[in-house]
């Protein structure tokens, strides 16, 4: 356990830190020989070297987490921040499978799963994590085994059976966060419900972690994630200027700590850099691509795979997204946030995200990004994997055009799965799309 | 040799047959090529742009490009999508707005055409070629009956079968399952007009609400998928004339030389 310990605290330290100086010295002096080609993209973000470190570093501290610290798998959408007090290493599976897609390992993993009987109209992400874990094989080099599974409803009810077959691969103990879908104003019954699950999740991570935790501890935690992510919304609000300093394509990137590592000090001092960064690109004019002439909303999550190939497609016709319901997410809460009612407000949040609630409130929330990010355009991905997400898109676009007289786009794709993905349909769409913009 | 001379080149490469038409200063088409789509996209449009100067001149005209091999035309001045293109070419010939319902080989599109001639939305099939020509041509062809001829047959039906797959693999099995069971071959050709005709109308959803159908595409050739789509549709179709030739026609009109602006 020492000895384990040990491994843990000089990767996360030592070993990481050094290892990831070493890669950028390589990066650097390969930029070097290859100069930049021509492209759309405005300045690269100088921050995003840091993301990457700090979310290498957290990557590759995992590798020993197990036998050192509790570890626990968790869905997108659970509250991490009422977890890290109790000293959890946390994984999530959704963002591993997102890295699998991008790093183009998703086919081979999901065969995996497939072979083993696992339906191909499961979504990718459930997939490819459940191909790593009968594979052992991970872009991470390895994934600490689980002490604890958990799983909050609040994204969708395939994270259920998901985590439940991980947790059952590793014969953990699997938490349920149960958070009743919202259908107009939220319900005290339904709110008194999710805050009675957060009391018994304090429970089970005392008894898995072995750790007791003081109220203040869990007040000083929260406190953090709150400013964590009100510094991620600041970040996005940015790009209200013209031009927007970045692009959503650049936010799916910079998101990777808020979704991980709230409620850490690490995050807060990465999204304050972000944003004095993107200030500064601000006052001095600079785009996220080179020449803004119109500005999208984008809807659903990135299409990992794709996503180079999309960013240039958008931003060599100069059409920039502003915005993203995706990024959005991990925002939209903040103000629901009272750091006086931890566990109560935590049940308001939990209930409140854009999928656990109906496709009215999609629609205001939509239509309030599009005012005020100025938005000319949407693009709504319709994600084969992501069925909650992409129900009810067809009325959005309908209201959209009639309501706002905006132009929309459905592309029907896949957020990790490359083989549902016909590159030349929906490339001819979106041309077409643009071509409507003349 | 034409009368009148190109001032421009509209280039359509189809997935099934690659279309090119040179137009006037008015917009009009003065020539015309035709060809099943070669896999050497490259050779073939330099031919056809080699065929349609020989015939009408315009050694230095603009070309403009569409269709899904409209980025292998070394040619082309510009390259826009066949969705604008056939709003443009159709707004042409139609002289306003509406709905063009364009009936291609391996894909259909609904788009709706504004006053200027601009897409206000569009729908096309997504990944599969269940509402296009390809699923009546495999079809007939598993039924031995000829493109030309299925309008004539469909006038001799007296029903039309039911084919209700929505899949092209799946409804040539059903098909020859209709074979088996007695069913004439011209109930069944009827039977496919009209599957095919209401999965475009499925696709067209409310977008041809009042507003005038127009049609284009090879398909619209064939009289009797126009008369299915128009029962499918309950309203009647105006098939625009040369409907093949308004995609490649449209990508002529992107790159046409406006008077008093070169």
């Amino acid at each position: 356990m020492i000895t384990r310990r040990l491994q843990y605290e000089l990767a996360g330290q030592v070993t990481g830190p050094i290892l990831m100086a070493l890669e950028n010295y390589r990066l650097q002096r390969r930029r070097r020989k290859h100069a930049p080609k021509d492209h759309p993209f405005g300045p690269p973000i100088a921050c995003s070297r840091k993301m990457k470190d700090l979310m290498s570093i957290y990557y590759y501290q995992g590798r020993w987490a197990d036998g050192a610290v509790p570890v626990a798998w968790i869905s997108s959408g659970f509250p991490v921040e009422l977890m890290r007090p109790f000293g959890f290493y946390a994984v999530y599976p959704e963002n591993h499978g997102a890295l699998c897609a991008a790093r183009h390992m998703m086919p081979d993993l999901a065969a995996v799963a497939e072979e083993a009987g696992y339906s191909q109209d499961l979504c990718a992400y459930a997939r490819t994590d459940i191909g790593s874990v009968l594979s052992g094989k991970t872009p991470l080099g390895r994934m600490p085994r689980p002490d604890l599974v958990a799983a909050c409803s609040n994204i969708c009810q395939t994270v259920l059976y998901w985590f439940r077959t991980i947790a059952d691969h590793f014969g953990v103990p699997f938490f349920i966060l149960d958070t009743p879908y919202v259908y107009g104003d939220f319900k005290d019954h339904h709110l008194d419900f999710v805050a009675d699950q957060l009391e018994e999740l304090a429970v089970v991570a005392r008894d898995v972690s072995g750790r007791h935790v003081s109220d203040e501890e869990l007040d000083r935690v929260n406190r953090t994630a709150k400013e964590g992510a009100r510094l991620w919304g600041e970040c996005l609000d940015v790009s209200r200027h013209r031009p927007a300093p970045w692009t959503a394509f650049d936010q799916f990137f910079h998101m990777a700590p808020v979704v991980t590592l709230r409620g850490t000090e690490d995050c807060n001092a990465y999204y304050r850099e972000l944003l004095d960064e993107l200030n500064d690109r601000v006052a001095r004019g600079i785009g996220g691509i080179k020449e803004e002439r119109h500005r999208l909303l984008w809807d659903n999550i990135a299409i990992w795979p794709k996503l180079r190939e999309l960013s240039w497609l958008f931003a060599s016709n100069g059409f920039n997204f502003v915005t993203a319901t995706y990024t959005n997410s991990w925002r939209e809460s903040v103000p629901l946030w009272d750091l006086d009612d931890r566990v109560g407000s935590s049940a308001k949040m939990l209930s409140n995200t854009l999928l656990n609630r109906d496709l009215r409130n999609r629609f205001r929330l939509m239509r309030e990004l599009i005012s005020d990010f100025g938005a000319d355009g949407v693009v709504l991905h319709s994600d084969r994997s992501c069925k909650p997400y992409s129900v009810g898109q067809y009325d959005l676009k309908e209201a959209f055009t009639r309501e706002l007289g905006v132009k929309v786009a459905v592309i029907e794709a896949d957020h990790a799965d490359p083989r549902q993905y016909a590159a030349e349909q929906v490339e001819n769409r979106l041309q077409a799309f643009m071509e409507s913009f003349q | 040799m034409s009368a009148t001379e190109a001032r421009a080149f509209g280039i359509d490469i189809g997935s099934t047959t690659t279309k090119a038409v040179a137009v006037d200063d008015g917009g009009d088409v003065i020539g015309r090529f035709l060809e099943p789509t070669s896999p050497f996209v490259e050779d073939q449009t330099g031919r056809a742009l080699a065929v349609l100067r020989a015939d009408c001149g315009g050694a230095d005209s603009p070309v403009g490009a569409t269709g899904y091999g409209r980025k292998r035309v070394p040619a082309a001045t510009r390259v826009v999508t066949e969705i604008t293109c056939h709003a443009r070419g159709a707004f042409h010939l139609a002289e306003r707005p509406g709905v063009l319902v364009d009936f291609g080989g391996q894909d259909t599109k609904v788009i709706v055409i504004g006053d200027r001639g601009e897409v206000v939305d569009f729908r096309m099939n997504d990944k599969c070629a269940a509402g296009t020509g390809r699923f009546l041509e495999v079809i007939l062809g598993r039924l031995q009956v000829g493109l030309d001829d299925a309008p004539a047959l469909v006038e001799q039906a007296s029903h039309a079968a039911t084919v209700s797959s929505t899949c092209t693999v799946f409804a040539e099995s059903e098909v020859i399952s209709l074979v088996a069971q007695g069913e004439a071959v011209a109930d069944i050709v009827l039977g496919l007009h009209r599957s095919l005709a209401s999965r475009v109308a499925a696709l067209a959803g409310r977008l041809t609400d009042h507003r005038e159908v127009l049609m284009s595409g090879g398909v619209a050739l064939n009289r009797a998928m126009a008369d299915a789509l128009a029962g499918a549709l309950e309203r009647p179709i105006t098939v625009l004339p040369e409907p093949q030739l308004v995609g490649a026609l449209g990508a002529a009109l992107a790159v046409l030389p406006v008077q008093g602006r070169p």
